[in-house]
């Protein structure tokens, strides 16, 4: 015991003096906590958007207040023709027009129909998309409450509730997804290189000519890397929590319990990398292909796994990331209890125990 | 007692065609407490046998004990008993000196204190940079934390395997001098290096070359096995006065050696006046013989042209 201590002391030492990497390490959470927070993000706020408004009555000018008032949007001018309004389109002034016809009023009084003309800048069509149904929104809302004192008969109204994220925040969705990444990328790669390391340096050499099971100095690196993981998961949870206002819905305990589970199954896949890997470039290769990207692309962080075509929906579940980013969801935004998550935590706890007999049987006495 | 016993060992590696054979049948044995070298040029196959005695490689066959145990079956034994100081440095160079030291005591179940005694003659000498990181320490000191490292368990048998390369002369021979007093703690000393001239430092050298053992013998004994007078010329042309001197029957063997040629005659130079007369007909007026007494070099020099 005494000895193991020892050894821990020693990756401390190790870790404490690599400064660059350190600063990296502490870094790396926070910067991408917040750039996706705030940089990255896929919902539309404040667009610039245009009005054509060729009748110019009262109800067109009511629906432009309402529009302005949304902060989706930002009336950025008034257009006279469809002539300008092609010219503030290539010009990329705006994303989209709002276009009333002539005597919009006097239509949707009398004929009881009148067409509102939603002009999108489509070169993104994500974008342009939610632009129209939010625009399509505020529409429906005007619509509706003009006729709130009229009972007309078979109308049919939809209704939509957001659940569990009602304002349809995109923190909600990549705080698990950047937890699962910072992970990996903390104790997969940076335990893997640090094991690899000692054989690129030789040192791994004069470790296995002495009485030692050299799987107990293997072990022992993985001590600091694990606590500065718990650090990690602090800080994302911190940060989420108080600047970005994701609200932690479940059990606090349960959450940081999973977190640090995942923790040892990520530290487990960094100490199998390190069996296979014999220099410091090939392990980080195989970290950041191996896993890095799956955990980006197959864990449903950055596509839902729904839409996957069937042959890569069965290749995710391979993906620790996977259920990892199901429990967090789950117990952070979700709210759920242990009850909802056990099985995807007993499938975690599989993997990691496949990934430690595995390492461990193939973890070299010898050089060769 | 034999503190190492090598019978017949192989081994090759795969190539990228084919494979390599980087030890042919290869057998010695090493006396308790004996400073036994092996010497050979860079390739020759001294690292691969090190490790397989020191139980990092498996041979394709034969047999070794170190300590009288396999170092196959009984390899958790051996790596108890046994120091080993690998060819490059493999010490933390991120770590001071006192941290590695201990490092490596604490591999071995002790601590520094409790072995004192053994290493400090040597650790003595770097005691002023015990907290300097290894990284920083110069070619000479490395290898003396490195030689500490390798003692702190108090080994029965200790592997240094080339301790001196790209060490500086005055570093090497301190070196040596340590390993002379480790020797009389009763530690079996199995150290290799490409050196010829450290050879004469041992008890017994082993000639290695391709995976072969060319002799093994004191140095003594291997000087002696040259047989011939040894002679050395010089001359103001060396090129052509070497071109000129291997044309020539009466010259069994004629190599370069440092500022001069080394020559052996087949008659032991006994015509080197009429040899003096047709290299001046040659137009090398101004070749100088000289009687030499002969190196270690020379022999595996002569033991290489067999």
């Amino acid at each position: 015991m005494k000895q193991f201590i020892f050894f821990i002391r020693k990756e401390f030492f190790h870790l404490w003096r690599d400064k660059k990497t350190l600063f990296i390490l502490f870094g790396l959470p926070v910067a991408q906590i917040l750039i996706f927070g705030f940089a990255l993000t896929n919902e539309v706020k404040n667009t610039r958007i245009a009005i054509l408004d060729n009748s110019k009555d009262e109800t067109t000018n009511a629906i432009i207040r309402q529009l302005n008032a949304s902060r989706y949007f930002d009336i950025v001018r008034d257009i006279k023709s469809d002539h300008e309004l092609e010219a503030a389109f290539r010009e990329g002034k705006i994303r989209m027009a709002v276009v009333f016809p002539t005597q919009f009023q006097y239509l949707l009084l009398h004929t009881n129909r009148a067409a509102v003309q939603l002009v999108t800048d489509a070169t993104d069509p994500n974008v342009a998309n939610t632009l129209a149904n939010y625009a399509t929104a505020i529409v429906m809302d005007y619509q509706s409450s003009m006729k709130g004192h009229q009972d007309l008969p078979y109308t049919i109204n939809t209704e939509l509730r957001m659940l569990y994220n009602p304002q349809m925040k995109g923190s909600y969705n990549f705080v698990p997804g950047v937890m699962a990444m910072v992970l990996m990328l903390v104790c997969a790669m940076m335990t893997s290189i640090s094991i690899v390391r000692e054989k690129e340096m030789g040192t791994m050499e004069v470790i296995l000519v002495s009485p030692i099971v050299p799987i107990r100095v293997v072990i022992a690196k993985m001590v600091p890397y694990f606590l500065l993981s718990a650090v990690n998961i602090a800080s994302i949870l911190l940060l989420s929590f108080y600047v970005l206002e994701v609200p932690i819905q479940g059990n606090l305990a349960l959450l940081v319990g999973e977190c640090l589970f995942f923790t040892i199954t990520v530290l487990a896949l960094g100490l199998l990398i390190s069996s296979v890997a014999d220099s410091q470039q090939t392990a980080m290769l195989i970290s950041l292909m191996g896993l890095f990207l799956p955990t980006i692309m197959l864990s449903g962080f950055m596509f839902p796994v729904e839409n996957m075509p069937v042959p890569l929906q069965v290749v995710s579940n391979l993906v620790p990331a996977k259920w990892f980013y199901y429990i967090v969801k789950g117990i952070m935004i979700k709210g759920l209890g242990f009850e909802f998550v056990w099985k995807e935590t007993l499938i975690l706890a599989g993997m990691t125990l496949f990934f430690m007999v595995v390492s461990i049987r193939k973890f070299k006495t010898r050089l060769e | 007692m034999k503190s190492v016993i090598v019978n017949g060992v192989q081994k090759s590696f795969k190539a990228n065609k084919g494979s390599v054979q980087a030890l042919k049948e290869i057998s010695f044995d090493v006396e308790q407490g004996e400073l036994f070298g092996l010497i050979g040029p860079d390739g020759a196959g001294k690292t691969t046998l090190f490790r397989i005695l020191t139980t990092l490689m498996i041979a394709d066959s034969g047999s070794a004990s170190v300590d009288g145990f396999d170092v196959v079956k009984d390899f958790k034994a051996i790596r108890k008993r046994v120091g080993y100081m690998p060819g490059r440095f493999s010490l933390y160079q991120d770590l001071s000196v006192e941290e590695n030291l201990s490092f490596f005591a604490t591999l071995f179940d002790t601590t520094i204190e409790e072995n004192y005694d053994l290493v400090k003659d040597i650790y003595i000498q770097i005691e002023k940079f015990k907290h300097r990181k290894a990284g920083a320490l110069s070619g000479g000191m490395k290898q003396k934390l490195a030689l500490c490292c390798a003692l702190i368990h108090k080994p029965s048998v200790l592997f240094l395997d080339e301790p001196t390369t790209g060490v500086d002369a005055v570093s090497r021979q301190e070196f040596w001098e340590l390993l002379r007093q480790l020797q009389k703690q009763n530690i079996t000393i199995v150290v290799s290096t490409p050196y010829m001239d450290e050879a004469s430092l041992c008890d017994r050298v082993a000639l290695i070359q391709q995976g072969s053992l060319l002799d093994i013998d004191t140095p003594k004994g291997i000087m002696n096995k040259l047989g011939k007078p040894l002679w050395s010329v010089r001359a103001s042309d060396m090129y052509v006065l070497m071109k000129e001197l291997k044309s020539m029957y009466e010259v069994f063997s004629c190599y370069p050696f440092g500022q001069e040629h080394h020559v052996i005659f087949h008659n032991d130079g006994q015509s080197i006046l009429e040899i003096e007369t047709a290299l001046k007909k040659k137009g090398i007026a101004d070749a100088q013989f000289k009687r030499t007494e002969p190196t270690i070099e020379d022999s595996f020099m002569k033991l290489m042209n067999k």
